[in-house]
């Protein structure tokens, strides 16, 4: 049993081993540029056990039920520890500034990927709990990173409004024990599903409301966005693309797995509200983004806006669709937009340090005819812009249409056009960077060289938008794969 | 070989991106692209045997199965000749780029780039494979206006890619209800399935398609992109607008509109006309007061697309009485613009780049400076008034013939757009060509050779279709009977 245990628990393992060699490392070494080698070479090894874990196992749970080991939880761990991987390969040249700490830069990105990957496979609410707080500290401290006034802030404000979020989330947590009976996701589907409760739902629609709300935050969701402009503007640029994708990813994986694996039988409520708030916070992130100037912060009202986006595929409870592939496509929607959603903004903000470490500025106007000095950035940038927007052939539009489609299955043709609507919107100012870097004159016609594993970091992000736009295929069958398993109790619910 | 016709230019905007270095090279390597693309559409073209009638040269595979999307190209009549005009236009607006002197590699893949996706548009008969290249067309054309246009070019061209977007957005959502409702993408089914019982009201997605088309046509009020767009972007790429891009929005109502949706569209064929006979005045009176040469014509377009409009719009009758002649003017009328507004625009191009001006009353007398550009210009100008023997005739006649018989006193008004047309045409022609000639211009020449290709081809075009055009509508009619077939066997 122990040891069954560990096995299913081995690429969690073996990263936290992976971040304490690395710290260890770090103090007997002084060519600090073995300390990233080690850990993405290291990565290698948690990679593997999870493809292992893919194919060899169908859906189990560990350590006495709390967590999951299926393939919805394994699509995340491999998607986390493939961002972690490329954002490693991709700062190379922004770590490598660093006067001091480059280790425990590494280690901290580490363990919060940790915490990321048991936050996909937790089915039991403290769990949950536990694994969102080890995500969210390494973070809060990496956003801290420079020491700077407005890293400092950056680092202070997340810590903050994932304390207040956490204790939201609690509550809510709370109160859905309480009325259930049971801390097991199971167990609270069981009681749900039986529906004998006291003060009926409306009690436990609080606790969803609630939990909603927590996880809301996580998510950069409007109306729980406040905190993203600034801590995306102040943190170091590698952590805001860490924040950006995988604490999104695993924010999602976390939500679905409550919602679509405890909550069904109940999603007749939730599945409004989160249209509604999809609606919200598509609109809200495009809308403010079109007035910003800095591109770091432009990026975080468009994360606002994708997270609105994504959105549409959990509410799109696909209560009319036939079969159990009727009832996957929202939740195997939200699966392949943020794979295709990561690649995309990874794409972007590699591009964004390469240029910023060079002119030293991450104001938009001052990306001006990049495309003459340093071309391959500037593709890439463009073309995640492009992937952004959802222009074809790239990522962002095959995900779009998995969302949207869902959406229209799932009777919510209204949320479909309001999300083509913002999607015209956001091409205004995505665009803008596009114009800037290609018609715009710059000051200097100096090149900007990059070192190898960043652009071998732009390539692969680069290359993923192009070969999810083109062969959306095998990811798609990836992901259906993935959600079939989560929904494999949903599925009995009638 | 439709495969090879759609992508041999997106691989020759790699070879240049990639490979090729020299100007000289670039422009050289770009047109021989175009000339053997030209080739495959002119040999795709003759391969379809209108007598057989259906799809033909189809290739297609599973490309998404989990969506059930597929690669599907296919040649029917209507689409053949579009992807023949395609080809010519393409051609013509490589050549017309000879003087690009600006970050030419990049100009010549855009342009390449661009001339895939058009093909994709025409040749793509799955829904999410058309879409990809109606959508993808607005890259290259983004860049071609923004960086090598003139005036407001950034203004112009965030604004016909906006407009295009919001457009298609719309469309995107139709097609997915089209999807939900029958379970395919496939077009050749779509067309022949019974879609009026949708999640949503089916005339509710018959008017997001049609916004879309709408705008690319582009008909009032939805034209106010046009020519902006066109004014400020460089020769070729108002050629490429006017020759082919905004064909695709009539091709979508014949595609889409007529063919998926018959019951709607004869429903609402009162607003197609309406709309069209609007264009066409409008359009009109608004060309006559243009002082600049290249809006002038660019705001034709609008009054030339909204004949296409009236011949579609001849399919509102009782079922009986539903004649393909009306449809087959305006598919006619797409491919006789193409030709004669792709070369009124290559002209204007000449006389701009010898002249440089393209104010009206500065011009004057030119005709003596550069008689081979003022012939042709006189040429296409009548060609685009509708002089019988060239092309432009024999569109207008077949969507005059076909309305007037449904909608006779919007049909009657159009054709006075045809005394606006020949007013503004020869108004314009005297202010620019004749008069006494200018002393400020006595340097300028006539085109030189490799200007004069472009032209040539072109009015060989509008030349042999206008004294033989049953090369045209022959084909063009094994695309629409199908379509007639449909609309007559509807009820009341």
């Amino acid at each position: 049993m122990i040891l069954r245990d560990l096995y299913l628990l081995s690429p969690e393992i073996a990263l936290a081993g992976v971040a304490i060699v690395v710290i260890i490392l770090d103090l007997l070494v002084r060519s600090k540029r073995v300390v990233g080698v080690v850990a993405f070479v290291g990565l290698a090894v948690p990679m593997a056990l999870a493809v292992v874990l893919w194919a060899d196992v169908q859906s189990e749970t560990a350590v006495f039920g709390t967590l999951a080991v299926d393939r919805f939880a394994i699509f995340f761990k491999l998607l986390v520890l493939a961002i972690v991987a490329v954002l490693i390969l991709g700062s190379a040249d922004y770590v490598a500034r660093f006067q001091r700490y480059q280790g425990e830069f590494y280690a901290l990105v580490l363990f919060s990927a940790t915490g990321m990957m048991l936050l996909a496979a937790t089915t039991e609410l403290i769990s949950i709990y536990i694994s969102l707080e080890l995500t969210a500290l390494p973070l809060a401290a990496l956003a801290a990173f420079h020491r700077d006034e407005r890293s400092t802030e950056a680092g202070f404000k997340f810590l903050l409004l994932s304390a207040m979020s956490s204790a939201l989330l609690l509550y809510g947590m709370v109160l859905v024990y309480g009325f259930t009976g049971s801390t097991q996701l199971q167990g609270i589907a069981g009681a749900v599903a039986q529906g004998d409760m006291p003060f009926g739902s409306y009690a436990l629609l609080a606790g969803i409301t609630l939990m909603a709300v927590g996880f809301g935050f996580k998510i950069a969701m409007a109306p729980f966005q406040m905190w993203v402009p600034d801590v995306y503007e102040g943190a170091p640029t590698p952590i805001t693309a860490y924040l950006s994708v995988a604490s999104k990813a695993a924010g999602f994986a976390v939500l679905l797995r409550v919602f679509y694996f405890a909550l069904p039988a109940v999603s007749g409520d939730w599945s409004t509200l989160f249209a509604v708030l999809s609606a919200l916070s598509m609109t809200v992130g495009n809308l403010v983004a079109i007035a910003q100037d800095n591109i770091k912060r432009m990026l975080a009202y468009s994360t606002i806006a994708h997270a609105g986006y994504i959105l549409v595929g959990v509410a799109a409870f696909a209560a009319r669709a036939p079969g159990p592939d009727g009832v996957a496509l929202g939740p195997s929607g939200v699966l392949f937009y943020l794979a295709a959603y990561a690649a995309t903004n990874l794409a972007a903000f590699f591009a964004i340090m390469a240029i910023a470490n060079r002119t030293g500025s991450e104001q938009i106007d001052d990306f001006a005819g990049i495309a003459r000095r340093a071309p391959l950035v500037a593709a890439v940038l463009a073309f995640a812009m492009l992937s952004l927007i959802g222009i074809p052939p790239t990522a962002g539009f095959m995900g779009k249409l998995y969302l949207f489609n869902a959406a229209v299955r799932g009777d919510l043709v209204w949320l479909a056009v309001v999300g083509v609507i913002n999607s015209v919107v956001s091409a205004y100012y995505y665009l803008r960077v596009v114009r800037v870097m290609y018609v715009g004159t710059a000051p200097s016609e100096e090149a900007m060289p990059s070192s190898w594993p960043v652009r071998l970091a732009l390539a692969l992000s680069g290359g993923g938008i192009l070969a999810i736009g083109l062969l959306p295929g095998p990811l798609s069958e990836i992901s259906q794969a993935a959600v079939r398993t989560l929904l494999s109790l949903t599925l009995k619910v009638p | 070989m439709l495969t090879a016709t759609v992508f041999l230019p997106l691989a020759g905007a790699l070879v240049i991106a990639l490979l090729l270095r020299r100007p000289r090279a670039i422009r050289g390597f770009a047109i021989g692209v175009m000339v053997a693309d030209l080739a495959l559409a002119a040999l795709a073209f003759t391969a379809y045997d209108p007598k057989a009638g259906g799809l033909q040269l189809v290739e297609r595979f599973n490309w998404i199965p989990s969506l059930n999307v597929q690669y599907f190209l296919g040649l029917d009549g209507l689409n053949a000749p579009l992807v023949l005009l395609t080809g010519l236009v393409g051609l013509c607006a490589a050549l017309a780029s000879w003087r690009i002197e600006v970050r030419v590699r990049e100009y010549f893949a855009w342009l390449l780039v661009l001339q895939t996706a058009v093909m994709g548009v025409f040749t793509g008969l799955d829904f999410v494979l058309f879409f990809i290249f109606w959508e993808l067309e607005l890259v290259p054309m983004y860049f071609l206006i923004s960086i090598w246009g003139s005036g407001r070019k950034e203004y112009s061209a965030m604004k016909f890619l906006i407009f295009t977007l919001s457009g298609s957005a719309f469309m995107l959502v139709g097609i997915l209800v089209l999807y939900f409702s029958a379970g395919t993408f496939d077009m050749t089914v779509l067309a022949k399935s019974d879609l009026t019982n949708l999640i949503i009201p089916a005339q509710m997605v018959f008017f997001f398609f049609f916004l879309a088309f709408a705008i690319k046509l582009p008909t009032w009020p939805l034209h106010s992109w046009l020519p902006d767009a066109h004014t400020d972007a460089p020769t070729a790429g108002s050629v490429m607008l006017a020759g082919v891009l905004i064909k695709f929005g009539g091709y979508g109502l014949i595609r889409v509109s007529v063919a998926m949706f018959p019951q709607e569209a004869r429903d609402y064929a009162w607003l197609i006309v309406s709309l069209g006979v609007i264009s066409i005045i409008y359009g009109a009176i608004v060309t006559l007061r243009q002082s600049d040469l290249k809006r002038l014509v660019a705001f034709s377009s609008i009054s030339h697309m909204g004949l296409v409009l009236l011949g579609i719009g001849s399919v509102g009758t009782v079922a009986a009485g539903v004649s393909p002649v009306g449809l087959n003017g305006a598919a006619m009328q797409m491919f006789t613009h193409g030709t004669i507004t792709g070369l009124l625009f290559l002209l204007v191009g000449l006389v701009y780049e010898k002249a440089h001006t393209r104010y009206i009353p500065d011009l004057g007398g030119l005709a003596t400076r550069m008689p081979f550009v003022a012939s042709v210009f006189v040429l296409a100008g009548l060609a685009s008034l509708g002089l019988p023997s060239l092309s432009g005739f024999v569109s207008e006649a077949l969507v005059f013939l076909g309305t007037f018989f449904v909608w006779g006193w919007p049909t009657a008004i159009s054709v006075f757009g045809i005394v606006l047309t020949a007013g503004y045409i020869l108004w314009m022609v005297q202010r620019v060509f004749f008069g006494p000639a200018l002393v400020r211009y006595e340097h300028i020449g006539d085109a030189t050779l490799v200007e004069k290709l472009p032209l040539v081809v072109m009015v060989i075009a509008i030349v042999v279709v206008g004294v033989y055009p049953s090369i045209l509508t022959d084909v063009f009619s094994a695309g629409i009977n199908p379509i007639v077939e449909r609309l007559r066997v509807l009820g009341p």
